[in-house]
């Protein structure tokens, strides 16, 4: 097991150099002089020859790659081309919130998910099954973009309850995670009935409802635990989906993570930023995938079994 | 990849006895057969309807439209819907809202045709060359498809609306590049189990070629998977394009999208409800028809991965 995690964390570096390969060389494609960028239009040949110089724009691509990566190595991420800040500070102030709004998001739509489809599995083919797959198919339906609006249009135009943007206070939090669970709760909630009616096939509960256990018993101590490996299996993987919708969630609701960090960079062509946050983001969902790898060899015994 | 056979030469599906045709005549029709469990498939024939309209809506714009999508007319700014003249209202601009719906119907529907017909066509490559040479090229394939599928179609397409500039092509390509994946990973699944079929070891041992066997004996018996995985990406290519577009990234003014629509309508969100609800219901409405039609085609085409 503990071979297997190591060949894991191992692949996570070529992986990493080579997203980041892709993402600096992707930026070096943009058809946009650099120094117009940093020293404005008004640069004079001697000031333009300099920062040529200083930023090593006059040496080949590779040779730039690799004196980036030892600037990143040294926790120098460049320098912001719109704000002059240093990248480093950027991130360091939106991660925090993006931290927040995700987490946050992926606990409440397992709270609601996991025990939606276990309902909807235990009463198949009822009112409430039905019920529950009409909410995931039109959950799965609408874009985040759209629902935020909605809930901003009812909660904090119409009702004036919560507020629309900002990030001062947690009522700030409520709108854009309750927008930002809502593809997740309806995803996670087929395949949490889509396990649980697997698990209510098998033989063991047969055994377990012959015995004469309670239908309650059964599935509380017998099915569910056996149902949630798979889901929990796929945390790591939904936190990859989670940063990706996060991009436009903070977007819409004004929340200054990672996501509204890199499309206002985006918009305003501050490519360092943009390079910085598409490399961290991309290294992010790489090591949510190794979680998820991770976490279903250490829940599911017959896999760490066929890993040993 | 062929074998050699020291058997007599096997009777390969290339050559068909008077035996098989007799056979085939009392067999019932397959296609037939899945036909009508299509058909009978309500959740299958409300998504089907719902793409057959607004692929009518979409083709047929110019003649639909009540205005055209750029007429402008400040007099009538903001006005609600069931207005004389403007079922749906109009926006800032005075631009008539059910136009500009039902020609951002033409933009939705050909992304998720392009897109969908793009990837499907690499992935198709991608997966057959991984499944049916296995060894390194299966090794190298496998993980770069998991690399790919597992990265949030959102980043891949901001680094390449950041290189490309703003647009549609940006926004196809982006998701191009990323839903390859899905169909690769399902064709390499199928091709490797299809691959050790008598029929296809028949064919090895007669001489047929690996491109013989690949499009005439693998390619048609995958169909089904293919097919529902075709759905889903549509599903998908047209949330991206509209996530694009909000964000202003995607289809530039004053061509009509239902993202554009939406990201207008956030900044009048608290005069002008209807501008952020109709083009979102739109694409609500369209993404939920390609995902029941998705599922629907799943329960008729390919029975494991029926859902339960």
């Amino acid at each position: 097991m503990s071979g297997y995690l190591i060949r894991r964390v191992l692949l996570l570096f070529p992986m990493a150099l080579l997203l980041s390969a892709v993402v600096f060389w992707s930026i070096r494609l943009i058809p946009v002089d650099p120094l117009s960028l940093v020293l404005g239009p008004f640069a004079t040949p001697d000031q333009r020859a300099m920062a040529t110089e200083k930023l090593g724009l006059d040496k080949p691509v590779y040779v730039q790659y690799w004196l980036y990566m030892k600037n990143v190595a040294q926790g120098d991420l460049g320098q912001s081309t719109r704000s002059g800040k240093e990248v480093s500070a950027l991130i360091k102030h939106a991660l925090p919130y993006t931290l927040l709004l995700g987490g946050v998001s992926l606990i409440i739509a397992h709270l609601i998910a996991v025990p939606m489809g276990i309902l909807a599995a235990v009463k198949q083919n009822t009112i409430v099954d039905q019920a529950a797959m009409a909410f995931a198919m039109i959950g799965m339906a609408v874009p985040a973009f759209w629902l935020g609006l909605l809930l901003i249009l009812f909660f904090a135009v119409d009702l004036k309850w919560l507020p629309a943007i900002g990030a001062d206070s947690w009522r700030h939090l409520i709108l854009p995670a309750a927008t930002l669970s809502l593809e997740g709760t309806a995803l996670t909630a087929r395949m949490t009935r889509s396990s649980t009616l697997e698990v209510l096939r098998q033989d063991y509960i047969r055994v377990a409802r012959a015995k004469g256990l309670s239908e309650r018993r059964t599935i509380r101590v017998h099915a569910v635990r056996n149902a949630l490996i798979p889901i929990i299996s796929l945390l790591g993987l939904r936190l990859g989906w989670i940063i990706g919708g996060s991009v436009i969630v903070e977007q819409i609701f004004a929340w200054p993570g990672m996501g509204r960090l890199l499309v206002e960079s985006v918009l305003n062509r501050d490519y360092p930023v943009v390079q910085a946050v598409l490399v961290m983001l991309g290294i992010s969902v790489i090591i949510a995938s190794l979680l998820a790898d991770v976490l279903y060899a250490l829940v599911d015994p017959r896999v760490r079994d066929a890993i040993r | 990849m062929s074998q050699q056979s020291s058997e007599p030469r096997a009777v390969a599906t290339e050559a068909r006895s008077p035996l098989f045709a007799e056979v085939a005549k009392t067999q019932p029709g397959i296609w037939r057969l899945m036909l009508s469990q299509f058909f009978a498939n309500r959740s299958a024939m409300v998504g089907m309807i719902i793409i057959l309209v607004l692929s009518f809506v979409a083709l047929f714009a110019p003649q639909l439209a009540p205005h055209p999508y750029d007429e402008q007319s400040l007099f009538d700014s903001l006005m609600k819907p069931l207005s004389p003249d403007h079922f749906l209202g109009t926006d800032q601009f005075g631009r008539d809202t059910l136009s500009r719906i039902i020609w951002g119907a033409r933009v939705s529907i050909q992304v998720g045709v392009i897109v969908t017909s793009v990837s499907m066509v690499i992935g198709l490559v991608i997966g057959c060359l991984a499944g049916y040479y296995g060894g390194v090229t299966d090794l190298v394939l496998s993980n770069l498809m998991d690399l790919v599928w597992g990265f949030p179609l959102i980043l891949v397409a901001l680094l390449l609306v950041t290189v490309m500039g703003p647009g549609l092509d940006g926004a196809m390509i982006a998701t191009g590049l990323v839903a390859w994946a899905g169909f690769a990973r399902i064709v390499r699944g199928e091709v490797l189990s299809l691959r050790e079929w008598g029929f296809i070891v028949s064919a090895q041992s007669v001489g047929a070629s690996d491109l013989r066997i690949i499009s005439r004996h693998i390619l048609p018996n995958m169909l089904g998977p293919v097919l529902v995985m075709a759905s889903f990406t549509m599903a998908a290519a047209v949330i991206i394009e509209a996530s694009l577009s909000f964000l202003g990234l995607g289809v530039q003014p004053p061509q009509p999208s239902w993202g554009s629509m939406l990201n207008d309508g956030r900044a009048f969100v608290h005069r002008a409800w209807w501008m952020a609800v109709f083009p979102g219901a739109a694409i609500a409405t369209l993404v939920l028809g390609f995902n029941l039609l998705g599922d629907g085609l799943r329960d008729v085409l390919d029975p494991r991965m029926r859902r339960r």
